[in-house]
């Protein structure tokens, strides 16, 4: 009996119960079609990210005032930006400052407590080129509105404070007064922290929320930066960064924190997340049921087909025929689902990665490990079945019908 | 009648059989039987009497308790299982009173499946399936798939996916058991005429009337045989 032989006599038990077959293989088809998809979504999420992140540059840095060795909050010098620009292969460079103790409310009736997590502060006028966003709706800071009680919003900001768009006297409530609301950023995907911040000019941080530098000639002047960023020329990053600590602050370089937000982002686009173990547990456990289904199945089978089973003994089947035949039958069965499932996985994955501008991206050990879980499960779940329908004794089986 | 062993296909000496159950039946007790080449037996007997065990046993398809059972002149105790599933697959063919027949496939590829075991090609089992249709007088019915065909046809199916293998014996356990009169009656011509062109056939069969119409009748009663005379 040749094996083309054996697959027609496995094929043509499956094509004479296709209903029962069809349903007994969707278990298997939805433990693999979800294991894909799982895999397929976070590759292709990750592709995506890692995507955006080479769009807005690696060779953003940051600097920001660490922590003193006292374990205080270290302050970086009034001359740290200039010190910063001056470094070679630093391109452009734009700072901020957080300004402690200061909240932004919809209006003064929100009780001081009630922040929203919104940090206010200070900007330089080019901070969203340097950290590669967008306006999204009204106009960024200028040297004009940098001096007056005028904020822009980060994405995250606005939301939590309502506000969807921009018109003319529209404003919000920060350290006891009015400060007008002249735009809105885009997300901010390489500086995240900008998002949930309010962000005002840094001579309006001095003149209406006390934020203020001193020289060394005791003049008052605009306050310290809390966050420096630059973008190096792309050859030079490594070189710039190593610069950076003792240029922004030559008297506690220790005190600095060097970044550079692309590699964080990366390596975590990179760390599967919790959630894909959680789906992918579901999955196995779909596969299991699937298994156990495909087990089932096949043992009825054998129970109803003993007729069958003691004609082809008859016919001269040997033990070992009947029992690759049964076995086939549960791995076709098997491998049809797991098909179908790698099928149904790429498909739901191509359609999210589609709708969200990824491109699509099914590891290999997606789609071979679905199909080779589904012929294992098949062989397994045939094993017991096949056995059984082997030990069939001709006489019993033909006497019992 | 005593016959030279190398011409008898089937050769039973002192066969029993005892099923193990509680407390234990004896089907067959000390049968002896020999079935010469061309030959058209009816083994006869009421229900009970272990006809069938005695079709199963000449069959292979069960192993006697005791005793010997020579196929074609070769010990059938001492084969293992594929040895067994050979000599069924190139040396006997069986009928069945439910036919057996696969709903699904064609008269045609119900009749190849009589090769499917014997190592036989795909083509060629169509090629000796449509033969063996048309030497049962069914050359017409090739596609047909058997719940169109009439139980006569059926069983005439099944008759040439017993005789396709060209066996040296065609074992029929109650082939007209299913059928009306006339059709039993046609299958039992069927018959007659396979035995004039050669074939060595053993019908079991309670029917005493069908069974007179034979050459030669074993009778069974309670897994003896009780006679065995010839026409």
């Amino acid at each position: 009996m040749s094996a083309l032989d054996l697959l027609r006599v496995a094929s043509g038990g499956l094509r004479t119960r296709r209903l029962r077959a069809a349903l007994s293989a969707l278990g298997i088809a939805i433990g693999v079609a979800s294991i894909v998809a799982v895999l397929g979504l976070s590759s292709s999420s990750q592709a995506g990210l890692l995507a955006a992140i080479d769009r807005l540059g690696t060779n953003l840095l940051t600097v920001s005032s660490g922590q003193s060795l006292a374990g205080d909050r270290a302050e970086l010098p009034l001359s740290a930006m200039r010190m910063v620009e001056r470094v070679d292969a630093v391109e452009r460079v734009a700072g901020t400052a957080s300004i402690d103790d200061v909240g932004a409310y919809r209006n003064p009736f929100i009780p001081a407590a009630a922040t929203s997590g919104l940090i206010v502060q200070a900007a330089t006028l080019d901070l969203p080129e340097v950290i590669g966003t967008e306006v999204a709706r009204g106009e960024y800071l200028n040297a004009a509105t940098a001096r007056e009680p005028v904020a822009v919003l980060g994405a995250t900001a606005a939301a939590r404070l309502g506000i969807d768009r921009v018109h003319e006297g529209g404003r919000i409530w920060v350290a006891d007064q009015w400060f007008y609301v002249a735009g809105i950023l885009e997300e901010a995907t390489l500086a995240d922290e900008v998002d949930a911040s309010v962000l005002v000019g840094f001579p309006a941080a001095r003149r209406y929320l006390g934020y203020a530098g001193l020289t060394a000639a005791g003049r008052r002047t605009d306050g310290p930066p809390t966050t420096i960023y630059l973008r190096a020329e792309t050859g030079s990053v490594e070189e710039v960064q190593a610069l950076l600590a003792r240029t922004a602050n030559p008297e506690a370089p220790s005190e600095v924190d060097v970044s550079q937000p692309s590699d964080a982002l990366t390596a975590r686009a990179e760390a599967e997340s919790a959630l894909n173990g959680l789906f992918l547990g579901l999955g196995a456990i779909a596969l299991l049921v699937g298994a156990v289904g495909v087990a089932n199945i096949m043992i009825i089978s054998v129970l109803e087909r003993r007729a069958e089973i003691g004609l082809r003994r008859a016919l001269g089947a040997t033990r070992a025929q009947i029992r690759a035949q049964f076995l086939l039958e549960a791995v076709i069965l098997a491998a049809v689902g797991g098909g179908a499932g790698v099928l149904t996985g790429i498909l739901a994955t191509t359609i999210y990665a589609a709708a969200r501008d990824w491109s699509v991206v099914i590891p290999p050990e997606a789609w071979a490990g679905g199909i080779f879980a589904a012929l294992a499960i098949g062989a397994l779940s045939g094993m017991a079945p096949a056995i059984r329908a082997a030990g069939v004794s001709p006489s019993e089986a033909l006497r019992s019908v | 009648m005593i016959a030279p062993t190398e011409h008898a296909v089937v050769d039973l000496e002192e066969v029993s059989k005892v099923y193990p159950s509680e407390p234990p039946v004896a089907a067959l007790r000390g049968v002896g039987l020999r079935i010469l080449r061309g030959e058209l037996v009816g083994i006869v007997g009421p229900s009970g009497s272990g006809k069938t065990t005695l079709l199963q046993i000449m069959g292979t398809l069960d192993r006697a308790t005791s005793g010997t059972v020579r196929i074609e002149g070769t010990d059938v105790s001492r084969l293992g299982d594929g040895e067994l599933a050979a000599l069924r697959a190139q040396r006997l063919g069986f009928v069945f009173q439910q036919f057996h027949l696969a709903e699904h496939q064609t008269a045609l590829d119900n009749v190849a499946d009589g090769l499917l075991y014997a190592g036989v090609p795909l083509e060629e089992r169509r090629e000796r399936a449509a033969k063996a249709l048309a030497a049962v007088g069914l050359a017409d019915r090739e596609g047909f798939r058997p719940n169109k065909l009439s139980g006569g046809q059926r069983q005439r199916v099944a008759i040439a996916r017993a005789l396709v293998g060209k066996p040296a014996l065609v074992l029929a356990d109650e082939p007209t058991g299913n059928l009306d009169s006339a059709a039993g009656r046609a299958v039992l011509e069927l018959l007659e005429h396979l035995h004039e062109g050669g074939a060595t056939i053993v019908v079991i069969t309670h029917d005493r009337e069908l069974a007179a119409r034979l050459p030669r009748r074993v009778e069974v009663l309670d897994g003896q045989v009780v006679s065995d005379e010839c026409a």
